[in-house]
């Protein structure tokens, strides 16, 4: 179950990265993302751990962060989160799910000169906060949207 | 829009100078009842007629407004959340009234014998008539929840709302309910039977894939010269309370950032008022108008609010009139705006109660009526039980007629306890009244009928209890999805509307022994939004209760104990 959800979510995040770099052409390419995957930080079980291993220490909260996802979630299973960073010289973005089995749902570098804006689809099991972490300048921004998964029923 | 409070206040102060009749206790003269739908002078050069949320009712009904309508957070005491009489004094309605009968749920069984059923489809036909007679070009605008409510609906596939709301004459309409019968039926009624005649609006309804819009998202319509935009928001959660399986490939969701984009194009093309027909919910909409700026009105529907007067919420660029019109037949909604050099200037609001007897009904739309009834008349006719008291649905917890839903899961499936959904429509009995295969299905008749019957543990049932109850009473609008809660059969709780999901339900028990968290019990419920569900249609097993009882004497409601909202103006 948890191998298969890791596999799922590494799915995620990966074809969000593939279709951002085909889309716009921004990312240096496939073999330089797999090199960069930060496979610690993707298969740490908890959010700090996963923070740590991204080096997201010191997160200071950011309006310039705005994360595009459903305040109730139509089907847990592909969740459209899409992130946008207003900071100057944004040079990555990471999207948690903090309450995944494996938070660290995607993560995206970001060329110098790029709009900084990336769309995916995650995996939820639950209601959760998901978290944006924003690199910049050497930097972590963070901000937080949550994400309702409920039963259905009842209109 | 751009009105000061000040403005807004000596507004609503004209429109009651020239407002409905409130005083007449008993029926109208003949006199008095022309009065009644008299607008009188025009208050501005557009009108709009709004109706919503009608449920399929094409015949004059019973409807009860709810007791219990709690607001909670920023909502607590604030239109929609004012039941009884804390209605009648906010919005100045006198007691005893027919406009307090058609507001409130005070005294319903004398009242409903005083001023007799309301709405249906002949009777809103004949009153639209009549405002298009003294406001030439006034559109009309249908919310949606058309097609679904009926024994009708159900068995023509809408058939009879569709042709229903075409001699009408519906303009424009959004929509939710109607997905329940599947895209293709939507797609397949949009492109034949509305086209041409009927706009269907929806800015938040996307495809899955690539996001490409599936309807339009605005339509303008020109009114005395004014240049005006009709935005369609359809209800943003419809995958979600109700089966995803009907509109797989669709997706909805309240989408802010494309709403703003498409009243900024709108007025690019030259609007000069922008109205979102919206199927949010009240709460939701109060919440939207706050933060998407440049909608001068939204004609919202979905939550069944019965709102007398708009609430004027102010945004970063102006302030837009939130409007809820009700259900289930029983009102009109007429709006004049004052346009001019660009932009509405004033308004007036008037939520036109229809009593069916003020109004002859209109003869081609009951000659219609009458087509489409004749294949099932006898069946509906059927009387299944007598009923000793006043049945209705509406309300935050359980109606008696959900009790008696929940009393023949229970006693028909031997189950210990029963859940039927919280939804808000469904008509009222009245004490001594037959009640008919009709009444039942005004109750039931949905696309996904089927009874299932589950063996939970205490934990799960107490997570799908506090699940629904934050649809309900989470503080932030945007995560409440605007039924009303699950109506609970056999086992008692305690219910605290203030707190936070997970610690709102408590104290559950079942004959007077707590429920255990790992111990099974046996739940009947019915409706279910899994794909493949299968089982026998609810409505069957309540007509075999009735069957069986005959008599239906008032019932044991069970409502839960409630903490938390001694004095809250939303519950008596």
């Amino acid at each position: 179950m948890n191998k298969l959800r890791r596999n799922v979510l590494r799915l995620a995040g990966s074809a969000g990265a593939l279709s951002a770099a085909a889309i716009s052409g921004l990312i240096a390419g496939r073999h330089a993302w797999a090199a960069n995957r930060n496979e610690a930080a993707f298969q740490a079980k908890a959010v700090a751990d996963a923070l740590k291993n991204l080096g997201a220490g010191n997160l200071v909260e950011s309006r310039d962060i705005v994360i595009t996802a459903p305040d109730i979630a139509e089907n847990g299973a592909v969740v459209p989160v899409a992130v946008t960073s207003r900071i100057a010289n944004t040079e990555s973005i990471a999207i948690l799910a903090e309450k995944n089995p494996f938070p660290l749902a995607a993560s995206f570098d970001i060329t110098p000169g790029a709009d900084a804006y990336v769309s995916t689809r995650i995996k939820m099991g639950q209601t959760s906060d998901v978290r944006a972490i924003v690199k910049a300048g050497g930097k972590y921004f963070t901000a937080v949207k949550e994400v309702k998964v409920t039963i259905g029923g009842c209109g | 829009m751009s009105l000061t409070r000040r403005e807004f206040l000596q507004l609503l102060a004209v429109a009651s100078a020239y407002g409905l009749d409130a005083g007449a206790d008993e029926a109208l003269a003949a006199g008095e009842a022309e009065r009644f739908y008299d607008l009188s002078k025009a208050a501005g050069n557009v009108t709009l007629m709004h109706f919503t949320d009608c449920h399929a009712q094409l015949l004059p009904i019973h409807f009860r407004e709810p007791d219990v309508n709690i607001g909670i957070g920023d909502a607590y005491g604030k239109p929609p959340h004012l039941v009884g009489e804390a209605l009648l004094r906010h919005f100045r309605v006198s007691p005893k009234s027919r406009l307090a009968h058609a507001y409130t749920h005070i005294d319903f069984e004398r009242a409903a014998g005083t001023f007799g059923k309301v709405g249906g489809f002949a009777h809103l036909a004949a009153l639209v008539k009549r405002v298009r007679a003294q406001r030439p070009g006034a559109l009309l605008l249908d919310g949606g929840d058309t097609w679904q409510g009926s024994g009708t609906a159900l068995w023509t596939r809408a058939q009879d709302m569709i042709d229903a709301s075409n001699l009408l004459g519906v303009e424009v309409m959004t929509g939710h309910w109607e997905f329940t019968y599947g895209a293709a039926r939507v797609q397949e009624v949009v492109n034949k039977d509305l086209a041409g005649r009927i706009e269907f609006v929806a800015q938040n309804v996307k495809t899955a894939d690539f996001g490409d819009p599936v309807f339009k998202a605005y339509v303008m319509r020109e009114m005395n010269g004014v240049p005006v935009a009709i935005v369609g928001q359809a209800f943003p959660y419809t995958p979600i309370a109700n089966p995803r399986h009907f509109v797989a490939e669709w997706t909805f969701g309240i989408q802010e950032e494309n709403l703003q984009k498409t009243v900024n194009e709108a007025r690019a093309r030259g609007a000069h008022a922008v109205v979102l027909l919206s199927h949010n919910g009240m709460d939701v909409d109060i919440k939207l108008a706050s933060r998407v700026t440049g909608i001068d009105a939204i004609l919202g529907g979905h939550t069944h609010d019965a709102v007398p007067e708009p609430l004027l919420i102010r945004n970063a660029a102006g302030n837009t009139l939130v409007t809820n019109a009700g259900s289930n037949g029983k009102f009109l909604a007429v709006l004049e705006l004052a346009v001019r050099s660009g932009a509405v200037r004033g308004f007036r609001y008037r939520l036109l109660p229809i009593f069916a007897n003020l109004i002859e009904p209109d003869p081609d739309m009951a000659a219609l009526i009458r087509k489409v009834r004749e294949p099932f008349e006898a069946k509906l006719a059927e009387r299944l039980a007598i009923s000793e008291t006043l049945l209705y649905r509406r309300g935050n917890f359980n109606g008696t007629f959900d009790q008696v839903i929940l009393d023949a899961l229970m006693t028909l499936k031997g189950a210990e306890i029963a859940f039927s959904p919280g939804f808000r429509w469904g008509t009222t009995v009245l004490p001594g009244q037959a009640i008919t295969l009709e009444h039942v299905m005004d109750q039931t008749a949905i696309t996904y009928p089927y009874v299932t019957v589950n063996e939970l543990t205490g934990a799960t049932i107490k997570s799908v209890l506090e699940d629904i109850c934050d649809n309900l009473f989470n503080p932030d609008p945007y995560y409440q999805q605007g039924g009303d809660m699950v109506r609970v059969g056999g086992m008692q709780f305690t219910c605290d509307p203030t707190q936070k999901i997970g610690a709102r339900i408590s104290g559950m028990t079942l004959k007077g022994k707590l429920v255990e968290a790992g111990k099974t019990y046996k739940v009947a419920s019915w409706a279910p939004v899994a794909e493949g569900a299968s089982g026998e249609p609810v409505w069957d097993v309540v007509i075999r209760y009735l069957k069986e009882r005959k008599v239906i004497r008032p019932p044991s409601v069970n409502r839960p104990r409630l903490i938390g909202v001694q004095g809250n103006p939303g519950a008596v």
